[in-house]
């Protein structure tokens, strides 16, 4: 394919103010939007901020806003945008903007402190660590998460509600959650805080952070609605919370 | 004016630099020890390098073969590394290395299981049974999630997207550490005991690569500009296997996984051209015909795959191919599992290859085959440390991971790094907090010191020469892969040399926009100090290495030398200058030597 030039809008400015500035620049085969970010930055642009690390889908540091929708730059094929398509990129919505398109997402990390640890049940008389593939593929599966925040970023209970983010640890964080619970030898508590501090209660199962998810984790089917059935069982059904170490997925 | 009042500043017995899986393990070991640490990277927390691990951990679990034993993989990386190693690394990595993957399962790793529920084990190239622990081909992000949990569950001092530009000293020792924060670019100052160096390579250097932004050297020209020595930089790892097309994917790696689980590389004849490349140090364990090949994924008693040779080998293998017409149209050759696995087989193996080609490629990997070809991936050589205590030649400083040298010799073996992360970033935790806890001194700064550093580093918003840094880096990658790439001679070394004291020069005339918060920039014309550093270390030292060895091929000196077999290159700074040495390797004990010529 020969060379097409293409104009892409990308947002510039800090948390003091900004806007779209559009920069015409050629294309080849195969680009994803990073590349033209890249381009743009080496040729028209050095100034221009964006996070990114491995370029392969691997490392989740790109997140951004592709015409409106959550996505990894890295992951972005430009040959998804018909000729002449208006593309804008412009950074993460939720958090707090740093310059240009990288923001501020530390909420994530602290509220990862806050998870309390795994805690492994003793070994086997033998010394070993036993764990049978199929009691493992969920867990394997949510540790697929490669902390893009996208699902953080699309969620309506902090995008579009600053103050719930004391109460609300987002999707991400349910994920992980959800990983540690189902772990075949995990042995630690966290029903208050999936309860009271993680704020479970406020997701509604909209499913808009199983839509943006670049892994493909189903993170409502999952995660959150076995969580929340886990709530629901440990506070109102004494017989279930009998069962809690046996299994519940 | 004092430095701590000028600059935000830290005291901490042990500061560890870079967070991969070295970094990480070497902070949580330093911790534990009760020594008061702190962690400090370049990007965000679980962005570095190890994430991009993919194909598993090479540790002699004997899960898979009971029959493995530290001693066979021992044997195995000495002589897949060709014997280049410092043989007390590897002893210790050989012994080490499954307690420390038990260890990552004890803080909630999830790998991939046998059906007796124990840690499943693959193959993967040189070593000779499946030793490699794994979760499918995404393992470099499963240890660094674990240890980064682990990490932040004991409470370590995280500073992150921090850029660690110089080493302090007070006279012989180390004493601290200067950098910025990217987000505002202000400086700051860390007073510490002891630094732990973990920040892996440097193969941005490279036009085609496998490696990230990150990767530019910052430990070796850290340590070098500390005056520490520094080895085997010369050996430079080309992965054999990396995606050629589209152009702006170039060089992202292709686990070598694709053929430990049954993948061949085939040329545009469609001919499996492995077979003519069996060097005579492989041959009596190396299958030579396709049946005995392909016998040998079922059952290990026969000779295995020529396909599997030492990366080295088969990078050289490919390059050969192609370079006599036999390559596929994007200057590649084949890698074809999709007429040898079934495609549920495929997906379940290698998720995240069959998502990759799929994404960027628009290839179908359960339909169709690959195009490869091989990409700058791994630096062997690195800051020479001690065995057993990857002690630097400076008081103070330690390092572990990619950017300490020794264990992996000329050539590193598959799934040997992510081993490596943890046997001696753990050690590195563990010396540094001994050697802090030893140090009964003051830690002082000179805030002069601090003074000259500080003018240095923001020296590109006041010139006026008009240079981009960027256009430097690509002219930099430009040089680097034509010269001083997989196969190399004498006058392309020396242009090299050439061109590298040029883009010297024209760093000076670096300009970048008067803006400090998140400036890109402003980021790549201090990064490309340590990429010239480095280009020019490894440059010199393959000049020096007049033979060919792993890693390191030159057309000028075909064969390998017993001469150049008993020595490394060593470079240091002095007066300014680099400076370029041989000195002999450790001695291998007679009991040692045994294990490596036992004939299997």
């Amino acid at each position: 394919m020969a060379t097409r030039l293409v104009t892409m809008r990308v947002w510039r400015g800090d948390h003091a103010g900004g806007a779209f500035q559009a920069y015409r620049v050629p294309t080849e085969e195969g680009m994803v939007v990073l590349d033209v970010i890249h381009t743009i930055q080496r040729t028209q642009a050095n100034d221009l901020a964006v996070r990114w690390n491995c370029k392969a889908g691997k490392c989740g540091s790109c997140s951004a806003e592709i015409n409106g929708k959550p996505r990894l730059m890295c992951m972005t094929r430009m040959n998804l945008f018909r000729p002449g398509e208006l593309i804008a990129v412009a950074p993460i919505k939720t958090f707090p903007l740093i310059r240009d398109l990288v923001t501020d997402v530390s909420f994530n990390y602290d509220k990862a402190k806050a998870v309390p640890a795994f805690k492994p049940k003793p070994k086997e008389p033998d010394g070993t660590r036993r764990m049978y593939q199929e009691d493992i593929d969920r867990g394997q599966e949510f540790h697929k998460c490669i902390e893009c925040f996208l699902c953080q970023n699309v969620c309506h209970v902090i995008r579009d509600h600053e103050d719930n983010k004391k109460y609300f640890a987002g999707p991400r964080l349910f994920v992980r959650l959800a990983a540690l619970e189902m772990h075949p030898l995990d042995t630690n508590d966290r029903r208050e805080l999936l309860k009271e501090k993680a704020g479970l209660g406020f997701c509604n199962i909209t499913k808009c952070c199983t839509e943006v998810c670049p892994e493909h984790i189903h993170i409502t089917d999952n995660a959150i609605i076995p969580l929340k059935e886990r709530v629901v069982d440990e506070y109102y059904d004494p017989l279930a919370r009998l069962f809690r170490h046996a299994r519940f997925f | 004016m004092a430095a701590e009042e000028k600059y935000e500043s830290h005291e901490y017995d042990v500061v560890v630099i870079g967070a991969g899986g070295a970094g990480l393990r070497a902070a949580i070991e330093a911790s534990a020890q009760g020594v008061k640490t702190a962690l400090v990277c370049k990007s965000l927390l679980g962005k570095a390098h190890t994430v991009m691990a993919e194909g598993g951990i090479a540790a002699a679990l004997g899960n898979v073969y009971p029959e493995d034993n530290w001693k066979v993989h021992f044997r195995d990386t000495m002589r897949g590394e060709k014997l280049l190693n410092n043989w007390r690394m590897a002893q210790i990595h050989a012994q080490e290395a499954p307690e420390r993957v038990l260890e990552l399962e004890e803080w909630g790793a999830l790998f991939d299981r046998t059906k007796e529920g124990l840690i499943l084990q693959r193959d993967f190239g040189g070593h000779r049974y499946a030793r490699l622990a794994h979760v499918g081909d995404r393992t470099g992000l499963e240890m660094i999630r674990t240890l980064q949990q682990h990490a932040v569950h004991k409470g370590i001092d995280v500073y992150m997207e921090c850029a660690i530009q110089r080493l302090l000293k007070d006279g012989e020792r180390i004493c601290g550490a200067f950098g910025y924060w990217r987000e505002s670019g202000k400086f700051i100052l860390f007073k510490s005991k002891a630094v732990v160096l973990a920040t892996g390579g440097g193969g941005k250097a490279w036009k085609i690569t496998s490696n990230s932004w990150e990767y530019t050297g910052d430990g070796i020209t850290l340590a070098l500009d500390a005056g520490a020595d520094l080895i085997d930089l010369e050996m430079v790892q080309f992965h054999p296997t990396g995606m050629v097309w589209p152009p702006s994917v170039r060089g992202i790696l292709v686990t070598e996984g694709v053929r430990g689980d049954g993948g061949t590389l085939k040329n545009s004849q469609g001919k499996r051209f492995m077979f003519n490349y069996i060097p005579e140090f492989f041959k009596a364990e190396t299958a030579e015909t396709e049946r005995e090949a392909d016998a040998w994924y079922e059952d290990k008693k026969n000779r295995r795959t020529p396909d599997l040779l030492p990366r080295d080998e088969v990078a050289r293998a490919i390059n050969a191919e192609v370079k006599a017409g036999r390559g596929t149209p994007h200057g590649g050759v084949y890698l074809d599992i999709a007429s040898r696995r079934p495609a549920d087989y495929i997906k379940r193996r290698l998720p995240s290859m069959y998502h990759q080609f799929k994404e960027l490629a628009d290839v179908d990997i359960t339909k169709e085959p690959m195009e490869v070809g091989p990409t700058c991936h791994y630096f062997m050589g690195g800051i020479r440390v001690a065995a057993d205590t990857t002690t630097a030649t400076v008081p103070g400083l330690f390092a572990a991971g990619e950017v300490a040298a020794g264990l992996h010799g000329a050539n590193r073996l598959g799934g040997n790094s992510l081993s490596d992360l943890v046997v001696f970033g753990r050690r590195a935790g563990l010396y540094a907090a001994e050697y802090a806890r030893a140090f009964t001194g003051s830690v002082t700064v000179d805030a002069r010191q601090l003074h000259a550093i500080e003018q240095e580093l923001l020296a590109p918003f006041t010139t006026q020469g008009g240079e981009n840094p960027f256009a430097l880096h690509t002219d930099l990658q430009e040089c680097m892969q034509n010269l001083v790439g997989i196969i190399r001679i004498e006058a392309e070394l020396k242009l090299a040399l050439d061109k590298i004291a040029n883009f010297r020069q024209r760093l000076r005339k670096v300009q970048v926009s008067d803006n400090r918060q998140y400036n890109p920039g402003w980021h790549m014309a201090l990064d490309l100090y340590s990429m010239l550093t480095v280009s020019e270390a490894v440059t010199l030292s393959a000049i020096e290495r007049k033979e060919s060895r792993g890693g390191h091929t030159r057309d000028d000196y075909p064969k390998p030398d017993p001469k150049f077999g008993k020595v490394n290159v060593v470079v240091r700074k002095m007066k300014g200058q680099l400076n370029v040495a041989q000195r002999p390797l450790p001695e291998i004990p007679e009991e040692l030597k045994k294990i490596i010529e036992v004939q299997q």
